[in-house]
C-alpha cells in the first residue's frame, strides 16, 4: 500500500524528468558524506563509518533480491565475498607489478567477478523464486563457503588471502594510506553504486522485477519471461554485492572464510529486513542502525547479538515493514497535518514500554553477570550506575520497574490506536 | 570387509538421528508450506533441557521430560508466532523462522554459556556391546538406532493406522474440507508443530552426548537436515528416510576412506607437477575424499534441485 505510493510517486518524477525534489535527497547525502569525516575524525569512527558504507552497498544490493524481486538468499554472501576475494589478489598483482591499475577502480572488478558468479549460479537457481530459490542460494552457499578451505589456491584456506592496498596507480598523489583516503574512496562508490541501483529499479527490467514479485503469473501473460527478470535482477544483484566486496577488501586488505558462510549471509537478511525491504532507503537505515548496534552495543554488553537477535523477531512478527516502514505509516498523519495528535499517547504508552524494555534487559544482564563474572564481583555498571548484583533490593527495583513499564504501555495501548485511528482519518468526516 | 560394516552402522546411526529431524520438518512442510529453519534449534533446546534434567536426577527422566517440553515450545511458538506471520506469506515466515533460529541459539548462549556442556551417555549403556573385526561397536549406538526406528515405525502406525492420523492426512492435502467436517484444523496444524519439535527434541537428547552439546550443534545439522529433505522430496516420510540414510552413509564413507584426487589423476595419466606452489592447480593434487565429504551432501542436494526439482520420491515441486 504504501510502498506502492511511494513507487507512483517516483514514478511521476522519473517521468517529469530531473526534478530538485527527486534529487534532493541525493545531494543531502552527498553533501553528508562529504562532510562527516571533518565532524567525526578519528580513526575509529572513520572505521565505523566504513563499514557503514560497505553494508550499505550490501543491503541495497540485497534488498534488489528480496525487496524488489522476492527472492529470499541465503547465501547472498558468496557473491560479496568472491568479490573481495578477487580484489584482494588484484591487489597482490598490483604489488607483484603484474598489473596497474588505481585503486578506485578496483571495485569494478570486484563488481564484475561477483558478477561473473551470479551469472553461472543464477543460470539455474532463478528458475523459481519462495522457497526453491531460497533453498538452493542455501546450498550454494555452503558449498561455496566450505570450498574456500579446500581450493587454498584462491581462498588461502583457513587463513584467508590478504593484500596491501597502497600499490595501485596514485591517483593526483593519493596512495590511500590514510584512513581518510579510503573513506572517501568508499563514499565515492557508495554513491555510485546506490544511485545506479536506484536508476535500475526505475528500469523497465527493475519495474518487471516488482512485478514477477507481486504476480509471476500475470507478468508472464503480460509478455514477459519471469525467469529471466529474475536472472536480470540476481546478475545486478551479484554485480553490486561485488562491489561491497571490494570495498570490503580495500578497507580491510583481507578476506577469509567469514566473508562467504551462512552467518553472514544471515545477518545481510537481518540488517535489510530491520531497515525494511519495502522501500529503496529501507536498507540504507537498517545498514546505519545495524552497524551502530554492531559496534557500539558490542562495546557495553556482551548480550548484544541476543538483543539483535530478539529486535529482529519482533520486527518480523509486527512490523513486516522494518524501520523504514515505521517511518512511511507517519505520511498519512503527516499529510493531514495530525502528527501533533499522536505526541501524547506515544509518550504515555512508549515510554514506559521502553523503560520497561530496558529493565529486562537489565534483568539478561544481572543475571548474565551473576554467572560469568568472577567469585567475589559483585558489582557491575548497568546504565551508569554502580549496582551490586547479589543484593535483592537491585532485582526488585527492576523487578518492580519491568512490571510497571510495561503495565503503563500495555494500559496506555487503546488510547494510542484510538489517537492513530483519529490521526489517520482525515477531519472532513472520511471520503475526501 | 569388517570397515564396510562399521561404517554401515556407523552411517546408519547418523542417517536415523537425520531422519528424526527430517521426518518432523517434512511433515511440517507438508501441512504448512513453510521449511522451519528454527528446527535444528529444537533439536539442540532437547539437548541442552535433557543435559539440566540429567544433572538434577539423572538420564532416563530426561529422555521422556525434555521431548515433551520441547514440543510444548514449539507448539506455542507455532500458536503465538508462526500463526501470526502466516498472514504474510511464506518469505516472511521462513525469514521468521530464520531470525527463531538466530534467537535460540543466543538465549542457548545466555543460559549455558558459549563452552560445551559435560552431557554424557548414561553408564548403564556405556560399554561395548560386541566386536568388529577388534573394533567395538557401543550399546549406546544400537540404543540409538532401536529409539529411531521405534520412533519410525511408531509416526507410520499413527499416520496409517489411526483415525488421527486420518484426519491430518486429510488435513495436509485438503484443510479447507476438513475443517468443513467439523474438525479443529488449527489445533491440528498446532499439535503436529509440536509433535514435530518434540521429536526433533528428542533427537536432541540422544544425540546430544554423542555429537556433543553446544551452541553451535544446531548450525551443524540444520542445513543437513535441510539437505535431506529437499534431496529426499519435500513432504514425503519415505524420502525423508531414504535421503537420511543417503546422506548418513555418504558422509560417513566419505569420512573413512582417504581417497585422493592425486591418485585418480596418476591414474588418468597426468604427472605430479615438482613443484606444487607454482602452479593453480595445487589443490587438486592435495584434495582428499575426507576433505570433501561434507560438501557432498550439498553437490547433492544442488543437482536434484537443478535435475529433478521434486526430489527423490517427492510428487510435487519444492
Amino acid at each position: 500500500m504504501s510502498a506502492v505510493d511511494q513507487n507512483r510517486a517516483a514514478s511521476r518524477a522519473a517521468a517529469g524528468g530531473l526534478s530538485l525534489a527527486a534529487l534532493a535527497p541525493w545531494i543531502a547525502a552527498i553533501v553528508a558524506l562529504a562532510l562527516l569525516p571533518l565532524v567525526f575524525s578519528d580513526n575509529s569512527a572513520i572505521t565505523i563509518m566504513n563499514q557503514m558504507a560497505i553494508t550499505i552497498v550490501f543491503a541495497l544490493a540485497y534488498n534488489m533480491l528480496l525487496g524488489q524481486g522476492g527472492m529470499l538468499s541465503f547465501g547472498h554472501a558468496v557473491y560479496m565475498g568472491l568479490g573481495g576475494f578477487f580484489s584482494v589478489h588484484l591487489m597482490n598483482w598490483m604489488e607483484d607489478d603484474l598489473v596497474a591499475l588505481p585503486l578506485p577502480l578496483l571495485p569494478i572488478f570486484g563488481g564484475l567477478f561477483g558478477l561473473l558468479f551470479a551469472m553461472l549460479i543464477g543460470s539455474f537457481s532463478t528458475r523459481k523464486a519462495g522457497t526453491v530459490f531460497a533453498m538452493i542460494s542455501l546450498g550454494v552457499g555452503e558449498l561455496i563457503a566450505a570450498c574456500s578451505i579446500i581450493v587454498v589456491a584462491f581462498f588461502g584456506g583457513e587463513e584467508g588471502v590478504s593484500g596491501d592496498r597502497t600499490y595501485g596507480v596514485p591517483v593526483f598523489g593519493i596512495e590511500f594510506i590514510r584512513h581518510v583516503e579510503v573513506y572517501y574512496l568508499t563514499a565515492f562508490w557508495l554513491i555510485v553504486a546506490a544511485a545506479l541501483m536506484y536508476l535500475f529499479s526505475r528500469t523497465p527490467v527493475g519495474r518487471m522485477a516488482n512485478a514477477v514479485r507481486d504476480n509471476p503469473e500475470r507478468a508472464e501473460f503480460v509478455g514477459y519471461s519471469a525467469r529471466w527478470v529474475r536472472y536480470v535482477s540476481f546478475c545486478a544483484s551479484g554485480f553490486f554485492a561485488g562491489i561491497a566486496g571490494a570495498l570490503f577488501a580495500v578497507n580491510y586488505e583481507i578476506l577469509t572464510e567469514e566473508n562467504l558462510n551462512l552467518a553472514t549471509s544471515g545477518t545481510i537478511l537481518l540488517v535489510t529486513f530491520l531497515g525494511g525491504v519495502g522501500f529503496f532507503y529501507g536498507p540504507v537505515i537498517g545498514a546505519v542502525v545495524f552497524t551502530l548496534l554492531a559496534t557500539v552495543l558490542k562495546l557495553q554488553t556482551e548480550l548484544w547479538q541476543l538483543y539483535v537477535g530478539a529486535l529482529f523477531v519482533a520486527t518480523v512478527m509486527f512490523f513486516p515493514g522494518g524501520l523504514a516502514g515505521l517511518i512511511a505509516i507517519h505520511a498519512t498523519p503527516w499529510r493531514l497535518g495530525k502528527l501533533g495528535g499522536l505526541a501524547v499517547p506515544y509518550l504515555k504508552t512508549l515510554l514506559p514500554g521502553v523503560i520497561g524494555l530496558l529493565a529486562l534487559c537489565a534483568a539478561a544482564e544481572l543475571a548474565f553477570h551473576n554467572r560469568e563474572a568472577p567469585a567475589g564481583e559483585s558489582t557491575m555498571g548497568l546504565f551508569w550506575m554502580e549496582v551490586d548484583t547479589h543484593s535483592p533490593l537491585t532485582w526488585a527495583v527492576v523487578a518492580v520497574v519491568a512490571v510497571g513499564g510495561l503495565w503503563l504501555a500495555n494500559r496506555g495501548a487503546p488510547a494510542l490506536k484510538a489517537a492513530w485511528d483519529e490521526a489517520t482519518t482525515p477531519s472532513d468526516g472520511g471520503r475526501s | 570387509m569388517s570397515l564396510i560394516l562399521l561404517n554401515l552402522i556407523d552411517g546408519l546411526v547418523t542417517g536415523l538421528l537425520l531422519f528424526m529431524l527430517s521426518s518432523g520438518l517434512t511433515l511440517i512442510f507438508s501441512m504448512m508450506g513453510v521449511l522451519n529453519f528454527a528446527h535444528a534449534s529444537f533439536y539442540m533446546l532437547g539437548a541442552y533441557f535433557a543435559y539440566q534434567i540429567s544433572a538434577a536426577i539423572g538420564f532416563w527422566p530426561g529422555l521422556i521430560v525434555a521431548p515433551l517440553i520441547v514440543g510444548v515450545l514449539g507448539a506455542l511458538v507455532e500458536r503465538y508466532g508462526l500463526r501470526r506471520v502466516h498472514k504474510y506469506g511464506h518469505v516472511p515466515e521462513l525469514i521468521f523462522t530464520f531470525g527463531l533460529a538466530l534467537l535460540i541459539e543466543e538465549i542457548v548462549k545466555f543460559f549455558w554459556g558459549t563452552a560445551q556442556v559435560p552431557f554424557l551417555k548414561p553408564e548403564s549403556l556405556a560399554f561395548p556391546l560386541f566386536h568388529i573385526a577388534g573394533n567395538a561397536v557401543e550399546a549406546y549406538k544400537i540404543f540409538m538406532i532401536f529409539i529411531s526406528m521405534a520412533i519410525f515405525i511408531g509416526l507410520l502406525l499413527i499416520l496409517t493406522r489411526t483415525r488421527v492420523g486420518l484426519i491430518i492426512q486429510a488435513a495436509l492435502s485438503h484443510p479447507q474440507t476438513v475443517e468443513t467436517l467439523g474438525h479443529n484444523v488449527p489445533l491440528i496444524f498446532m499439535g503436529v508443530f509440536g509433535v514435530g519439535t518434540a521429536l526433533a527434541g528428542l533427537a536432541g537428547v540422544i544425540a546430544g552426548p554423542v555429537l556433543g552439546t553446544f551452541p553451535g550443534m544446531a548450525i551443524v545439522l540444520g542445513s543437513i537436515v535441510f539437505v535431506t529433505i529437499v534431496v529426499g522430496g519435500l513432504g514425503s516420510l519415505w524420502g525423508a528416510l531414504a535421503a537420511s540414510l543417503l546422506i548418513g552413509w555418504i558422509t560417513t564413507f566419505a569420512a573413512s576412506y582417504n581417497v585422493g584426487l592425486a591418485d585418480i589423476l596418476t591414474a588418468l595419466g597426468f604427472e605430479r607437477p615438482e613443484d606444487l606452489s607454482e602452479t593453480i592447480f595445487r589443490d587438486a593434487w592435495t584434495l582428499t575424499l575426507p576433505q570433501i565429504g561434507p560438501i557432498l551432501p550439498y553437490l547433492l542436494m544442488v543437482l536434484i534441485l537443478v535435475f529433478r526439482p521434486y526430489g527423490l520420491f517427492g510428487k510435487r515441486e519444492v
